[in-house]
């Protein structure tokens, strides 16, 4: 029998306005523990909660973009639960009426298959603080700063099949919230968060199979693993004749397996209601028509636009145009130096590059376009090759505070132009290599490749390519009439 | 001397903030062997403080009428440095790290807290027994109570050992006590008063009001602490009336509803109606009209004030877990023996037992049938009250449904109890704005008290009913030496 993996998303995310949602400590993230609260948001005794006017503004922001319908009567409702990073003991949320609802996503995976995603609602609510472990003597301490930070909870339907359509559709979420500036949906810094409820049917059932939600996901590729082994998981113990058991399952990515925490029989029960302490928020028409207004362009019609306009591939213009950081810093600079060819290239090759090996987020790559293009029109003026350019642009995503010329001059990265220089190393490498001259007598004209990776590497590949390669073939083909005119 | 007579006396160079202070410091500290009205006392910290408040009036600095009056302050509202208690063992040495906004505006304009009073753990009780430092006895009669849960407050006034005091009310809790021991006490409009820095009961509920000799006590006191705070959502954004200026003693004109239902249900001593029913004369003669009225809700009041009053206490006080501050039991091997041990050995039975009402009434499968039920009701309340105040000025009824009752015999009855507050929930239900003022005394010479209710934000309308009373008469001028 063939098995359909259904999936629906909890996505939990960070706002990122500058203060918390109920007082007015730091959001930043990092910072010694305990330094980022207050009374109320440590929960003491007489405090009370005043809701941060900017997160309704995020919130309403963020539902429009998921094209959800907003409420414009909105309450907060507590919910009860014992849990020591909980310091009020309830987390002020919303069940009975989430601010926004029906909405929908349109992904697309990488395979290219499109698909709407609809989202059932979503809600605000504080988020808990931290334990922190220490294995030494076995104890655990609290860090508050995380408590009260503003979190927005998106509940899909069971919409996905596909573990990369639910990475689609985070990375969408990701870069609709990014264009918005309201969150920067950082996982390895929990600014993103999502549990997954999973279940398994047989292909072409209609009725849901029983679901498990697995909770504390904490990356892409953790979610990929996630799904992948509890549909594995579901499948073996249908196959094998079992039942699924409605549960909680925790998620341990290092021994790549879920485990249970609790089923529904002994389902916590949180004994939601209104908060009192809050009075009802009134969104009016007004301020929803005007923030539907200032929507701004989203990844989707900028490609369009990097396609039209810089003639790029729709592959390459989807990649830069998903983290608004990026595409600001294209746009930029292909404004100022007028290349897109040149700037895509050190765009794919170079940024991309240096975000997978250093594990950068595309909206922490800090690149000013005035110095990108001052680089570009240096390597279009020929003064470096691409190859000791790669030197300078790994410099210059690191630190952008530097006079390139300087560095160049510095490092002697300057292109050379002496073609005497490339003669005579091209005439030392192939007296070097007898055997490969004479491969290449014998027709194996690959090898010229060869002869060019030895001269540019005696020359610190900072001599022009083209001119290499041309000297090379010369070079070559004179050894040959040499010999020729010798016999 | 009533607070502004002291405020007079001070202003005037006849006596100083310090040797108020100094002569309310003493009586409390005598008196609380008997009457066990305060949980703390602070001579050195209001000694100092007073020397300084002298300084700023003698140098013209500090203007208000209460300026360098000594304050008692019920101990479930935060005072920054001095702890808090809520008279219960949970929070035995807790120290605020902060001051409520009630306490920063009384220092502002000049008051001097001398001590932190004696109450119903967490507020909850109407007799001021539950408290785990002790009972506190009615200065008129030792051997009754004081009335809750602001207890301490009321007896504190009443027997001298306190020139005024800021309780909180939240289903009669400043109101039943200052009917109990013969003394004023006011629950403002919910939300004039900011509730930042009251450790909540129920907070839908919860309301500061003063404790004091007289109704002009009770509006100088709410010309200081009345008023929006950003840190309380819940405070309504309202121009302050000027309390005590507003004061004119008329009540010429007013018309005043005696709903019926009062007087015809069972457990109304004969006596206190008949004190009320006199009272409502005064005001009468006085020029204004009365009429009976009829509230048909009055018999839900209770239960419905009880569910919901319990259902928000059990979520509020589930921060008091043992984890990050207050009482925390030696007696765990787990987080939830912790919890548990903790909260099993830091609140008292009356606590425990309305924490597992509210508990319950939020539970899957109850909620529907308790909690909306009863805000279906308090729903209706209001609305009663509106169509009533869209006829009548003011309700007069009687505070409590008897005197102050003998020591002991309430925490085993706790439905009698609970039914002492049916006359005052009403007015939490809704949010109104009611006072409580002695009105004679039993056959025992115990103290009975009227309440007046009036419409939101007619706050300035319900004190000045009740200082028209008390210009004509002198049952708030009587009280009690503790010997």
């Amino acid at each position: 029998m063939k098995w359909e993996t259904v999936i629906g998303l909890e996505a939990h995310v960070e706002l990122s306005t500058k203060t918390k949602i109920f007082c007015s400590c730091s959001t930043e993230f990092g910072g010694a523990p305990n330094t980022h609260c207050c009374p109320v948001c440590t929960g003491m005794p007489g405090t009370l909660p005043v809701l941060n006017k900017k997160v309704l503004e995020y919130a309403v922001r963020a539902g429009l973009a998921l094209n959800c319908s907003i409420n414009e009567y909105n309450r907060f409702d507590r919910k009860n639960y014992f849990y020591p990073d909980l310091p009020k003991a309830y987390q002020i949320s919303q069940l009975y009426l989430p601010f926004a609802q029906n909405g929908f996503v349109d992904i697309k995976t990488k395979s290219g298959a499109r698909r709407r995603i609809r989202i059932h609602e979503i809600h605000m609510e504080e988020d808990a603080g931290k334990l922190i472990h220490f294995a030494k003597d076995n104890s655990t301490c609290m860090d508050y700063n995380r408590c009260g930070i503003p979190l927005l909870e998106i509940v899909t339907e069971p919409d996905f099949r596909t573990a990369e359509e639910v990475t689609a559709f985070l990375g969408k979420i990701k870069s609709v919230f990014e264009y918005l500036g309201i969150s920067d949906c950082k996982m390895e810094e929990g600014s993103m968060r999502a549990d997954v409820n999973l279940s398994v049917r047989s292909e072409g059932a209609s009725e849901f199979g029983t679901r498990t939600e697995m909770k504390n996901i904490s990356s892409f590729r953790a979610i990929e693993r996630a799904i992948a082994y509890e549909a594995k998981r579901q499948t073996e113990v249908i196959e094998n004749g079992g039942t699924i058991i409605q549960e909680t399952r925790r998620w341990d990515d290092v021994k790549c397996q879920s485990m249970s925490m609790r089923s529904k029989g002994n389902a916590q029960d949180y004994r939601y209601f209104p908060e009192p302490d809050i009075p009802p928020v009134v969104i009016s028409k007004e301020e929803i028509q005007h923030y539907n207004d200032i929507c701004p362009e989203f990844a989707g019609e900028r490609a369009e636009r990097f396609i039209r306009e810089m003639k790029l591939s729709e592959e390459d213009a989807e990649i830069i145009s998903a983290s608004k950081n990026l595409a600001d810093i294209f746009e930029e600079t292909v404004k100022i130096c007028e290349a897109p060819a040149e700037v895509r290239f050190w765009f794919m090759s170079g940024v991309l590059y240096y975000m997978n090996e250093t594990n950068t987020d595309a909206c922490d790559i800090k690149l000013k376009p005035e110095k990108f293009a001052e680089f570009i029109n240096i390597v279009q003026s020929g003064k470096i090759t691409r190859i000791s350019g790669k030197q300078v642009f790994e410099k210059l995503l690191s630190c952008d505070d530097f006079d390139i010329m300087t560095f160049i001059k510095e490092n002697q990265l300057e292109q050379v132009e002496d073609t005497g220089l490339v003669e005579e190393t091209v005439r030392s490498v192939i007296s070097a290599n007898p055997k490969a001259v004479s491969q290449y007598k014998n027709g194996e004209t690959k090898i010229l490749g060869f002869f060019v990776g030895q001269v540019m590497k005696k020359l610190k590949g900072k001599a022009d390519p083209a001119i290499v390669n041309k000297a090379v073939a010369e070079g070559l083909d004179r050894t040959n009439s040499n010999r020729e005119n010798a016999k | 001397m009533t607070a502004l007579e002291t405020g007079a006396a001070i202003k005037s160079g006849k006596i100083t903030a310090v040797s108020a202070a100094e002569q309310v410091l003493d009586a409390a500290e005598k008196g609380n062997e008997k009457i066990n009205a305060y949980i703390t006392v602070c001579r050195e910290k209001a000694l100092k403080r007073a020397a300084e408040v002298q300084k700023k009036i003698e140098s013209g600095e500090l203007t208000s009428p209460l300026a360098g009056v000594p304050f008692s302050v019920k101990d479930n509202i935060c005072t920054k440095g001095i702890r808090t208690t809520c008279a219960s063992k949970m929070l035995e040495n807790f120290e605020p790290v902060y001051d409520a906004t009630v306490i920063k505006k009384l220092e502002a304009a000049g008051g001097v807290v001398i001590g932190k009073l004696n109450m119903d753990e967490f507020a909850m009780g109407s007799t001021s027994e539950t408290s785990y430092f002790g009972p506190v006895r009615n200065p008129r009669n030792l051997s009754r109570v004081p009335g809750g849960s602001s207890g301490g407050a009321a007896a504190a006034v009443a027997g001298k050992m306190a020139v005024a005091a800021l309780g909180s009310d939240t289903g009669g809790s400043v109101r039943l006590p200052a009917s109990y021991c013969g003394v004023t006490g006011f629950k403002p409009t919910y939300g004039i008063v900011s509730r930042f820095g009251l450790i909540a009961y129920a907070s839908s509920f919860d309301q500061i009001g003063p404790v004091a000799r007289d109704a002009a006590d009770c509006a100088a006191i709410m010309d200081i602490i009345s008023g929006k705070d950003i840190m309380d959502s819940t405070s309504l954004d309202t121009e302050s009336p000027g309390y005590l200026a507003s004061l004119t003693g008329e009540v010429k004109g007013m018309k005043i509803g005696i709903p019926r239902e009062c007087f015809i249900s069972s457990g109304l001593n004969s006596e206190v109606a008949e004190k009320v029913m006199a009272a409502a004369e005064v005001l009468k003669n006085a020029g204004a009209e009365t009429e009976e009225i009829s509230l048909p809700f009055l018999r839900y009041a209770v239960p419905a004030y009880y569910i919901i009053a319990s259902a928000e206490a059990s979520s509020n006080l589930s921060r008091y877990e043992g984890v990050k501050y207050g009482y925390r039991s030696e007696n765990f091997s787990s987080l939830s023996e912790l919890y548990s041990s903790s909260r099993s050995g830091g609140f008292g039975k009356e606590v425990k037992k309305r924490i597992l009402l509210g508990t319950f009434v939020l539970s899957g499968g109850y909620y529907d049938r308790y909690y909306l039920k009863a805000q279906g009701v308090r729903a209706k309340i209001k609305k009663n009250f509106d169509e009533i105040f869209s006829r009548y000025d003011l309700i007069l009824c009687p505070s409590a449904p008897d005197t102050a009752p003998e020591s002991g015999r309430s925490l085993d009855d706790p439905l009698k109890m609970y039914l002492s507050d049916i006359f005052t929930v009403s007015a939490n239900l809704a949010g109104l704005p009611a006072i409580s003022f002695p009105c004679g005394n039993d056959s025992s010479g115990m103290p009975v008290g009227v309440q007046i209710i009036g419409k939101a934000m007619d706050d300035v309308k319900v004190l000045n009913a009740a200082h028209a009373y008390q210009k004509l008469t002198d049952f708030h001028k009587n009280f009690a030496e503790v010997k």
